[in-house]
C-alpha cells in the first residue's frame, strides 16, 4: 500500500480490521526499525516506504557473505602472522 | 570499503560462485586449506581428519557455545598444490544434502592470490537453503532478542 503512495495512519488503518491503536503501534514499529518514514504534512503524518532500507532487509544473501568474508579475513590474519613467524 | 569476498548466485540455478582476493602469496593461502591446526583456527572447528590426497578424506567437528556439535566430512577428488582441490561437503544429520565444490588458487602477484570456489548443490531448493541459512540464523537472533526485550517490558 505505501510502496504506491504515502499515507496517513487513518487511512493505513482503514484497510484493516485490527484497531486502530494496534494499527498505530505497528507503524511506530517499522519506523523505528526505518522500514517507513514520516513526513509532516500540515497536521498529518503521512507514512511513505523507504525503499533502500527494505532493500537491505531483502537481500538475504548478504548474511551468506558476511559469514564467508569473517571466514576468510580470518585466514588471511592467521596466515599473516605465520608468515612473519617464519 | 570494499567488499573483499563476492558471491554470485544468479537466479533459478543450482550453483553459486564465492571468489575472495587475499593479501597473500599463493603458497600461505594454499597452506590454509592443508594444515589441520590452520583449518582449525579460521574455520573454527575441530578437524578429525584431513587427508590431502586423491580419494582422501576429511571430517570436522563444531561445538556450539550450549555444547551441541555439529558433523561436516567430505571426500576429496582431485588434489593439485597451489592449484586446486576437487571435494565433496555434506553437513551431517540435516537436510542440506552434499554438495561438489571446485577450489581454485590464483598467484595474482608475489604477495597476493585468488580464490574461485564454485559450488553445486543437488536442486536449486538446496542452493537457496543453504543461502539463506545464515539469514535465518539472524532473524532468529533479532527475534529471540526482541522476545527478550518486549517480555522485560511487560514486567515493568
Amino acid at each position: 500500500m505505501v510502496a504506491s503512495q504515502a499515507m496517513t495512519a487513518g487511512a493505513i488503518a482503514s484497510n484493516f480490521d485490527t484497531a486502530r491503536p494496534t494499527v498505530s503501534k505497528h507503524l511506530q514499529i517499522l519506523t523505528e526499525c526505518e522500514l517507513l518514514e514520516q513526513t509532516q504534512n500540515g497536521r498529518e503524518i503521512y507514512y511513505h516506504i523507504n525503499a533502500k532500507k527494505m532493500k537491505e532487509v531483502a537481500d538475504f544473501i548478504e548474511p551468506f557473505r558476511q559469514m564467508w568474508d569473517d571466514k576468510f579475513n580470518k585466514l588471511e590474519t592467521i596466515m599473516k602472522k605465520y608468515k612473519s613467524k617464519k | 570499503m570494499e567488499r573483499k569476498t563476492k558471491i554470485n548466485a544468479e537466479d533459478g540455478k543450482q550453483e553459486l560462485m564465492i571468489t575472495r582476493e587475499f593479501d597473500l602469496p599463493l603458497e600461505l593461502l594454499f597452506k590454509a586449506y592443508v594444515e589441520s591446526d590452520i583449518v582449525e583456527q579460521w574455520m573454527g572447528t575441530k578437524v578429525l581428519k584431513l587427508e590431502n590426497k586423491r580419494h582422501g578424506s576429511y571430517q570436522f567437528e563444531t561445538t556450539d557455545p550450549q555444547g551441541n556439535r555439529y558433523g561436516f566430512n567430505g571426500v576429496i577428488h582431485e588434489f593439485s598444490p597451489n592449484q586446486k582441490i576437487t571435494r565433496t561437503f555434506e553437513m551431517e544429520n540435516t537436510h542440506f544434502g552434499v554438495q561438489l565444490e571446485f577450489l581454485e588458487f590464483e598467484k595474482l602477484t608475489d604477495d597476493t592470490s585468488k580464490l574461485n570456489m564454485h559450488v553445486i548443490y543437488e536442486s536449486v531448493a538446496h542452493r537457496d537453503q543453504v543461502l539463506k541459512l545464515p539469514f535465518a540464523q539472524g532473524i532468529n537472533m533479532a527475534h529471540n532478542r526482541l522476545q527478550d526485550i518486549v517480555s522485560k517490558l511487560a514486567y515493568r
